[in-house]
């Protein structure tokens, strides 16, 4: 019971770390929150349920993640934005001694400068995670989302 | 029976054009709910081929996929016989729609209300009761249900491309875009392909706008940093804009890669755009597999009024463009691979979906401008936008610094639309 607890607890406090930085606009520190040999994606389930690979976001590994920040701070041009996530239903799916592998729902509300708070997306992670020299860190995230049509655009990571 | 000079005050009410040659648009064709419903019939249910999807997407008899013509719900179908098949969905009964599922496979369609039952083509099958039941009339004895079958459409697939026409008498696909574009859609679809997903954006402001957005080349290194930020694309690269020769309603933007750095353009000009100080740490992302013949990074190429082919580095893409009402539209992208692709090739490909889309590193800015006109241009419809850039060269095809695409396009929607020109040439609304 109490090495489930910890395990449960170690991927909680990643999640929580994970929020924290984007949603309080620490985008540089998001990358390292992934192990460098990653898989990110964001995907709509309508093609994960079809066996299609089509995705909104993909990175296969840590270097893309810094791309995608490096890219979103200088290159794309977007409205002001933020997003609170809210996450539930963490269910630790295996535990070996390569990976925890956990799934989530979760919930994201972006807010406009014009003071709208919207449902932006609503999804579940499939995640794994690994330890490394320091702490936990994510091997794997995969965003698969039902809300299909995204408003307007994507630019913040889910 | 209407006279002429009320015929003629509609037609104004709806929109005037206050130059015929495509370069002053009246913004109230931007959120007009009359331009709209007058698009839905002239242009949707008028003489236009409308995309529906990949042949691929409907593989297999029995295959079907819900989809739209403007904003009427239309279902596209594999029929037993192995052809294509498209009906209007909404049953002959009381209007219910009777296909509720976005895709699936199934011999019949049956409607949930009083379960019509409709085959893959849109006939009707049977109608319960019909012959009545223990003293129940039923159906009149003239009922026949072939009278009462679901709106058909002509259907025709080009090259694994799936369109359809509510109309009798506009000529066959070939002939509608016209061989130049033929040639260009050929360019990409001149092999089997493969559906590989879709990804959707939904966009407040009017499908017009996005029509314009993939006629503009104009904007492409302006708006879109990305490609100046890391280098990808630049003014003065070899470029190919045209259009269809017919109504120019069709067009395509070729951008040719060449070696030369031309950077420097950007540099003297002072234009925000230019950067030299990024670059990719994993540049993979706009590798270029040379698969064509001519070996272009991108390919834009607008099929009115529903579909945009796009090929950028890599990645192949048919988008289609749906509107919602006036102020909103949606773009489906609908991702795709040849069959014979290598597994390399294929993760290239996905890989490479990074750059469009939604979340697209050179594409997502596309919706937020043509947002900011539709916040615009609201409260303005009598207003007009300027497009003037490179109108004394209408021949010029190129370069990438060019409005001629934009006001082909507008001078063909005008015509299609039935709505008059302006008879005193004046600036007034500006
Ligand atoms: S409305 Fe379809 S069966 Fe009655
Ligand atoms: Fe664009």
């Amino acid at each position: 019971m109490t090495k489930d607890l910890m395990v449960r607890l170690e991927v909680q406090c990643l999640l929580d770390l994970y929020i924290d930085v984007i949603d309080n606009d620490r985008l540089e520190e998001w990358p390292a929150l992934f192990v460098e040999d990653c898989l990110y994606e964001i995907i709509p389930r309508e093609n994960e349920d079809m066996g299609l690979p089509a995705p909104v976001m993909r990175c296969d590994n840590q270097r893309m993640l810094r791309d995608r920040v490096i890219s979103l701070r200088n290159a794309n041009i977007f409205s002001p934005q933020t997003y609170r996530h809210f996450l539930s239903g963490l269910v630790i799916q295996s535990v070996s001694d390569a990976e925890i592998a956990f799934t989530s729902n979760y919930l994201v509300i972006n807010s406009n400068q014009a003071g709208q708070s919207f449902v932006y997306q609503t999804g579940r992670y499939l995640g794994g995670l690994v330890v490394t020299a320091e702490g936990w860190r994510f091997s794997r995230l995969r965003c698969i989302f039902e809300t299909s049509r995204v408003q307007t655009l994507l630019a913040i990571p889910i | 029976m209407g006279d002429i000079s009320t015929d003629l005050e509609k037609r104004f009410s709806v929109a005037e054009f206050p130059k015929g040659d495509g370069s002053r648009v009246p913004y109230k064709v931007f959120s007009s709910q009359d331009v709209y419903d007058r698009e839905q019939e002239r242009i949707y249910r008028g003489p236009t081929w409308n995309f529906l999807g990949l042949e691929d997407e409907v593989k297999s008899p029995g295959d079907f996929k819900s989809t739209f013509i403007g904003d009427t719900p239309v279902v596209l179908t594999r029929t037993e016989d192995g052809e294509l098949a498209a009906w209007v969905n909404r049953c002959a009964h009381r209007g219910a729609m009777v296909c509720r599922l976005a895709r699936g496979n199934a011999k019949s369609h049956d409607c949930v209300y009083h379960q019509w039952s409709y085959d893959t083509r849109g006939n009707l099958l049977g109608v319960p009761f019909r012959r009545g039941q223990k003293g129940a009339e039923g159906m009149p004895k003239d009922f026949k249900p072939a009278n009462h079958g679901l709106r058909q459409l002509r259907v025709q697939n080009y090259r694994g491309l799936v369109f359809a026409t509510f109309s009798d008498s506009v000529v066959d696909f070939l002939d509608y875009v016209g061989p130049d574009m033929a040639g260009f859609i050929d360019r990409i679809f001149h092999k089997p392909v493969e559906y590989l997903g879709c990804t959707r954006q939904f966009s407040n402001s009017n499908w017009k706008l996005y029509l314009e957005n993939v006629k503009d080349p104009y904007h492409a290194s302006l708006l879109h940093l990305f490609h100046t930020t890391f280098n990808i694309f630049r003014v003065g690269m070899k470029a190919h804009c045209q259009t269809d020769n017919i109504d120019g309603l069709h067009s395509i933007i070729l951008a040719i890669k060449e070696q030369e750095n031309t950077g420097d353009a950007y540099k003297e000009q002072n234009i925000r755009s230019y950067d030299e100080g990024f670059s990719l740490e994993d540049d993979s992302i706009l590798a270029l597999v040379p698969e064509f013949d001519v070996l272009a990074t991108n390919h834009i190429q607008p099929i009115f009024p529903q579909l945009v082919i796009q090929q950028i580095h890599n990645t192949l893409v048919a988008r289609q463009l749906l509107p919602k009402g006036p102020n909103n539209f949606e773009l489906i992208f609908h991702f795709f691979g040849y069959a014979d692709d290598t597994v390399e090739l294929r993760a290239l490909r996905v890989k490479q979906a990074n750059l469009v889309g939604p979340a697209g590193y050179i594409s997502m800015e596309d919706t937020e401008a043509t947002e900011l006109v539709q916040q615009g241009t609201v409260r303005d419809g009598n207003a007009h936008s300027v497009i003037e850039m490179a109108r004394d060269a209408p021949e010029q095809k190129n370069t990438l610094i060019t409005e001629n695409l934009i006001r082909s396009f507008w001078k063909g929607y005008q015509k299609l639309m039935d709505l008059p020109t302006t008879k005193t040439d004046g600036e007034h609304g500006a």
